[in-house]
């Protein structure tokens, strides 16, 4: 690791006015800033510990949601009993991903920010212009199993890693930050994240030292809710695609429908097009298909993760026959 | 760049430390308090071999630096045990052999008895079919639970018994 100066901060106000340099960070869990540390992929100055703010809490909203702050453990959060409820599907997410160790450190806030598992980003001997924009990405003709096939640019494929992420988009969760001179804004989950196109180090809308403070999850959509992830291992292993759904059905119609992917794309990938082909159509594998085939219309492959593409058409038939009793 | 000072409470006693704020817990653990019982595997959280317990919760302690741990009270397997009777977790991996070369051990073991107490808290997993269910622990559910800890021995099975025969209340 490269010497850094170390700010254990105890105000909000504080811990954003002092990671304004962008060489700063904040710190919570660290499972995955320090693992890039170590490699030296990330080299702050200053780490800004927010371990001691006031952001462990969970709460009820007055439109009947939930807020989650962001120092709220993955563990914490998906054991807490309103989540099992309510959003099921927040809890099985959280669950499948990484090793209980790391959900007791790791944070909601951290969980959203993560950082991308493509080996050429981890690997400091290759080209990659998510670490050093304008060298090139190796993992475009490299071993590009684990990366994205959707919304994607050929300057980065990288797949964002989270679980926890994709039942948040399905769940229409909100982002809400402070930023160094106080204002706050709330940020839809699904615009936090920047698409790669030419600048593939940018990955989210957040200014230096804007921190996020809590997520909002609006009261829960109606229907049933299901996260399935396929991986290369039966446990602690990212996914090779995961999907959330939430689906209600009427006799033997889809009446409303969440469908969120993981695994494919820069951001947990929200899918308005499978949605639109299944609200309204029948409780068949035909019409289950036919989402598929709207969600990844747009989807390419690179060699070695071609296979993304099928598999994630097929998980998404799987989730929805399974949440739809057609199983 | 200066050290930090940092107080904290391993295995029941208070131990003050000046730290470059780089140290790992784990390397505050073993070199600087010479608790070389918690074992550097992976130094990444992938292998659990340097689990220990923080304020209960198990934690990869690679992956959390030593000063982010004022006032936390730590647990390493060395204090586990009992005015020098081996903590039941520990006697049951003896008698079921839940080891081959033993150095995953003390993670394995440190995870284990943070696990109990997360499935007495009704705490979820994924192998869990309802998440809002009260779990039993059956061995899949020990399974998932652990999948945090890798035995390159491949000890699984007689891990997976030692934790079982402690969950249902000890030895028969």
């Amino acid at each position: 690791m490269k010497p850094f100066r170390y700010e254990r901060v105890s105000s909000l106000a504080f811990a954003c006015a002092s990671a304004t340099e962008p060489t700063a960070r904040f710190i919570a869990g660290g499972t995955n800033l320090l693992d890039l540390m170590k490699l030296q992929i990330e080299t702050p100055t200053q780490l800004v510990d927010i371990g001691p703010l006031p952001l462990a809490d969970i709460e009820e909203t007055a439109e009947g949601g939930l807020r989650i702050g962001a120092g709220v453990t993955n563990s914490a959060l998906a054991a807490d009993m309103r989540v099992r409820r309510r959003y099921p599907v927040l809890s099985q997410a959280i669950l499948s991903g990484a090793s209980t160790q790391l959900r007791n450190k790791a944070t909601t806030g951290g969980n959203l920010l993560q950082r991308t598992r493509c080996p050429y980003f981890y690997d400091t001997t290759k080209p990659c212009n998510k670490r050093m924009p304008g060298s090139g990405c190796a993992a475009l003709r490299g071993l590009n199993r684990m990366n994205a096939v959707i919304g994607v640019s050929n300057n980065c494929i990288a797949a964002h890693g989270s679980d926890m992420a994709v039942a948040m988009a399905a769940l229409d969760a909100r982002v809400e930050t402070v930023a160094a001179n106080g204002a706050t804004r709330t940020i839809p989950i699904d615009a936090l994240y920047s698409p790669p196109g030419n600048t593939p180090h940018i990955e989210t809308v957040l200014a230096p030292g804007e921190l996020i403070q809590s997520v909002v999850l609006p009261p829960p959509p109606p229907g049933r809710q299901l996260y399935r992830k396929v991986r290369d291992r039966a446990s602690f292993a990212f996914a090779l695609v995961s999907v959330a759904v939430v689906v209600a059905r009427e006799d033997d119609r889809v009446r409303a429908a969440r469908v969120a992917f993981g695994g494919i794309s820069y951001k947990p990938w929200r899918s308005a097009e499978a949605e639109a082909a299944l609200i309204g159509a029948t409780v068949t594998r035909a019409s289950f298909d036919a989402a598929g085939h709207a969600a990844l219309g747009n989807a390419r492959g690179y060699g070695y993760n071609d296979f993304k593409i099928p598999l994630a058409r097929r998980t998404l038939r799987a989730a929805l026959a399974d949440a739809t009793g057609l199983i | 760049m200066h050290n930090e000072h940092v107080a904290l409470t391993v295995n029941g006693r208070r131990r003050a430390l000046d730290l470059d704020p780089r140290v790992t817990l784990l390397d505050a653990l073993r070199e600087h308090l010479g608790l070389t019982g918690t074992k550097k595997g992976c130094d990444q959280g992938q292998c659990g071999a340097c689990t220990v317990i923080v304020n209960g919760q198990r934690i990869n302690s690679c992956l959390t630096l030593a000063v982010m741990h004022a006032g936390d009270e730590i647990t390493t397997i060395e204090g586990l045990e009992e005015d020098g009777d081996l903590h039941p977790m520990q006697a049951a991996f003896v008698r079921h052999d839940g080891l081959q070369c033993g150095y995953c051990t003390p993670g394995q073991i440190c995870s284990a008895v943070a696990l109990l107490a997360e499935h007495k808290a009704g705490w979820p997993s994924y192998a869990t079919a309802d998440v809002a269910s009260a779990p039993v622990l059956t061995d899949v559910e020990i399974a998932e639970r652990m999948s945090g800890n890798i035995c390159r021995c491949s000890a699984y099975p007689n891990i997976v018994s030692a934790i079982r025969e402690v969950a249902e209340g000890g030895r028969r």
